[in-house]
């Protein structure tokens, strides 16, 4: 314990690159994986046909071992902060995408019907009626893909992506417990803080829709 | 004014069409109870004539606009809708959702708030106890009543209704049929109101639209319907007991013989009392005839059971009673 | 791929020993998990505890969960293992719980009403009737092994991740993706199949749909 404190006094700065790596690897993963899964799960919630089959493919990729998903691709990509990018968009991306879809699949059909027949516009009904109605169910898949997001960057380092992997990856080989437990901590503290932050914009969402659902 | 010029819609992959060549007109301020078995294509029929469904044949002309050359986004926005389930918007107010339509339309905010007030005061509901609670905290009636004042927000004349009524508990739901009744007359509104609920339909209805299986087989006055089905289908669907019905319709003041001194000692029937609750006394009393009191000093006239017998059995009428409405075109 | 060919016997030692790690963490995980998924599903209280502790710990990384035991138990294939059911343990206990609650209450009125006794109603009533729920736990529990077990190579499991790590220190891309792709197929094949005897079940109990 006292170790730890004393390891953290003698590196501040070491913390705060690792923790800022970490923080931009996740959150530029994040917002590049509600970037596509957003628009591309309002999109076949329109096209019922290609559903089907695009959920089947992104239910594979969700099966894939984080590791596994993050090395596959090195002899293409190689090493670095891109590449460890490319691998966290692809882990994140199932959350975000099959929580939209089911989020405005659960939009009660007749509040649909209705905002229609008082004349509202397609795009007004998704902005207004169904994006409102389905938004707790959306940021629970970004809370999903937010906490697996940055667990997965934590192995980022093994391909060059840097983050707090780099305090346990070197904590271990130097058997140096401190910095290893100060990685771990770090990286469970960040994985948390999404969490919570996530979970209170969820229930902020879902307290929006009323008491209960009539 | 509505107008259905051979409407038909035929849904892709269906053995046969669901709606099947309807022509059906219904007069400016009148309501046309459309009624049938479920699936005889009722719901079909009233979301062509908001192109909520694209018709495949014929015409239908709303306000002297032909529906099927308008942009259906804006023409819904000028045709009120009312659904069963209400269809309201639970993340919005009960004022936010009356205001839909006027906020797509551009009104000011001012215009906005004094009209929602004015609607929720029409359907019944204190503007300033209502305006802010949330649908999920209104029962059933009370969501309902936002419902049609949402859909009447923006002044259509125009109004489509799909069994606004069914998920009511039957006491409000009484209620809200006279009083939402009495204010789509007030206004002038031309209404097609879908329902399953004969008595509904009677009670509604200027008119009423029996379907089956996709084809209009009556359009009458609802007296005229219930005296005279057009075919077997329709007396059966009716019920044997519509006699009974159609005497829902009449007053006992319209029935009877107005100055004729009623025998000693009859009871008394309020004048605007239904010729049913008239013969209900009469049945409880054993007596032949009523009089017919309308709070003066002398009764009004005599109603006799074989008046009542004649009416029911739709005979000629000698007092003219059948008479609500102008015949239909 | 070239290095796949020429060492599939070292392949298929990694691919085995992954198989026999997870296998033992799952045996290990349902013997603890079924009995207290049990337990929990009776007890609010415990119940609570155990949702709430599943959901804390799922956002705890996995690496930083191996790091954090490292201090504790060292390295090697024992502490992998003890890793690998702790970091799964709840989670597989969370969904036997969901699971008996699921169990519609009218269902089980209607057993008392014949009779049953409480150990025979959870085994002739409750636990079949869960059973396409718990599988699915299984399912999840399985996958999630499989993935964590990768990176326990880390502190010294073994296996499919071993190869990946070794190619990694010796910069050997063919030896990377070629645990890569065996410890994904490994994971695709898992879900795959016991998807399968899920809906075999389901159609058994009759709750297909
Ligand atoms: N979207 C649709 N696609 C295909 N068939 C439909 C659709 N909607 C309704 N139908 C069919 O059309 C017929 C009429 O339906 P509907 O108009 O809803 O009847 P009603 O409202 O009188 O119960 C029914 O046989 C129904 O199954
Ligand atoms: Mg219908």
């Amino acid at each position: 314990m006292l170790d730890l404190v004393a390891w953290l006094r003698a590196h501040p700065d070491l913390l705060l690159r690792t923790g800022g790596e970490h923080a931009l690897l996740s959150g530029l993963s994040l917002l590049i994986a509600a970037g596509i899964g957003l628009p591309l799960g309002i999109a076949l919630t329109r096209q019922p046909r290609l559903a089907g089959p695009v959920v089947a493919l992104v239910n594979t990729l969700r099966t894939i071992p984080s590791l596994a998903l993050l090395v596959i691709m090195l002899p293409l990509l190689g090493t670095g902060t891109a590449p460890s990018v490319v691998a966290l968009v692809l882990y994140g991306l199932p959350a975000v995408l099959l929580n939209t879809m089911a989020g405005l699949g659960g939009v009660p059909s007749d509040i649909v019907d209705a905002a229609r027949g008082q004349g509202l516009a397609p795009a007004q009904v998704l902005a207004r009626v169904e994006l409102p109605l389905a938004a707790p169910v959306i940021l629970a898949g970004l809370r999903s893909a937010a906490v697996q997001i940055v667990a997965a960057a934590t192995l980022a380092v093994f391909i060059g992506g840097g983050g707090f992997g780099e305090l346990i990856s070197a904590g271990m080989g130097l058997l140096d417990t401190p910095q290893l437990v100060a990685g771990a901590l770090a990286v469970a503290a960040m994985a948390g803080a999404a969490e919570l932050g996530f979970g209170w914009a969820e229930r902020m969402a879902t307290r929006r829709l009323g008491p209960t659902a009539p | 004014m509505i107008r259905l010029e051979g409407v038909g819609k035929h849904y892709p992959g269906a053995a046969r069409p669901a709606v099947d060549g309807i022509d059906l007109l219904i007069e400016e301020g009148r309501t046309c109870a459309l009624i049938g078995p479920s699936g005889c294509g009722k719901t079909t029929t009233l979301r062509m004539v908001n192109r909520l469904i694209e018709p495949s044949s014929g015409r239908i002309v709303v306000a002297g606009r032909d529906v099927t050359a308008a942009d259906p986004v804006k023409l819904r926005r000028g045709i009120g809708y009312v659904i069963q389930g209400t269809g309201l918007f639970p993340h919005l107010s009960v004022a936010g959702n009356v205001a839909t339509v006027p906020r797509l339309l551009g009104w000011d905010r001012a215009r906005i708030a004094a009209r929602v007030d004015a609607m929720l005061g029409l359907v019944g509901l204190d503007p300033a106890l209502f305006r802010d609670r949330r649908p999920a905290s209104l029962s059933g009636g009370q969501r309902q009543r936002v419902g049609v004042a949402r859909a009447l927000a923006a002044d259509p004349p125009v109004l489509l209704m799909d069994e606004p009524f069914a998920a009511v508990d039957p006491l409000e739901r009484g209620r809200l049929q006279r009083e939402i009744t009495e204010i789509l007359r007030r206004l002038r509104k031309t209404v097609i109101l879908v329902t399953h609920d004969l008595d509904e339909a009677i009670r509604m209805g200027d008119t009423v639209a029996v379907m089956r299986d996709g084809r209009l087989v009556q359009h009458d006055r609802p007296d005229q319907v219930l005296a005279a089905p057009a075919d077997a289908f329709v007396a059966e669907f009716l019920g044997s007991d519509r006699a009974l019905r159609r005497l829902t319709l009449l007053t006992a003041a319209a029935a009877c013989r107005s100055g004729e001194r009623p025998p000693e000692g009859a009871p008394e029937v309020p004048a605007e009392a239904s010729l049913q609750v008239a013969l209900s006394i009469l049945l409880g009393s054993g007596a032949e005839a009523l009089a017919v009191v309308d709070g003066g000093p002398r009764p009004v006239g005599t109603l006799s059971l074989a008046a009542i017998r004649a009416l029911a059995a739709g005979l000629p009428d000698p007092s003219g009673a059948v008479a609500r409405s102008p015949p239909l075109v | 791929m070239v290095w796949a060919i020429e060492n599939g016997d070292v392949l298929l030692e990694a691919t085995l020993q992954h198989l026999a790690l997870v296998g033992q963490a799952l045996a290990i995980s349902l013997a603890i998990a079924l009995p207290l998924g049990i337990l929990a599903a009776r007890r609010p209280r415990l119940h609570g505890v155990v949702m709430a502790l599943a959901g804390a710990l799922y956002t705890v990384p996995a690496l930083a969960l191996f790091a954090l035991l490292v201090p504790l138990m060292g390295l090697g294939q024992g502490p992998a293992l003890v890793a690998i059911v702790s970091y799964s343990l709840l989670v597989l206990t969370r969904n036997v719980a969901v699971a008996l609650r699921e169990v519609p209450a009218d269902i089980l009125d209607a057993a008392d009403g014949m009779g049953f006794s409480r150990g025979r109603r959870l085994l002739r009533v409750e636990l079949p009737l869960a059973a396409p729920v718990i599988l699915a736990g299984i399912r999840l529990t399985a996958v999630l092994q499989i993935s964590v077990a990768t990176v326990a190579a880390f502190i010294g499991a073994g296996g499919l991740g071993d190869l990946i790590f070794q190619g990694i220190t010796q910069d050997h891309g063919d030896k990377v993706v070629a645990g890569a792709v065996a410890a994904s197929l490994l994971a695709v094949a898992a879900d795959e199949s016991l998807r399968r005897l899920e809906t075999r079940l389901r159609l058994a109990t009759g709750l297909a749909g």
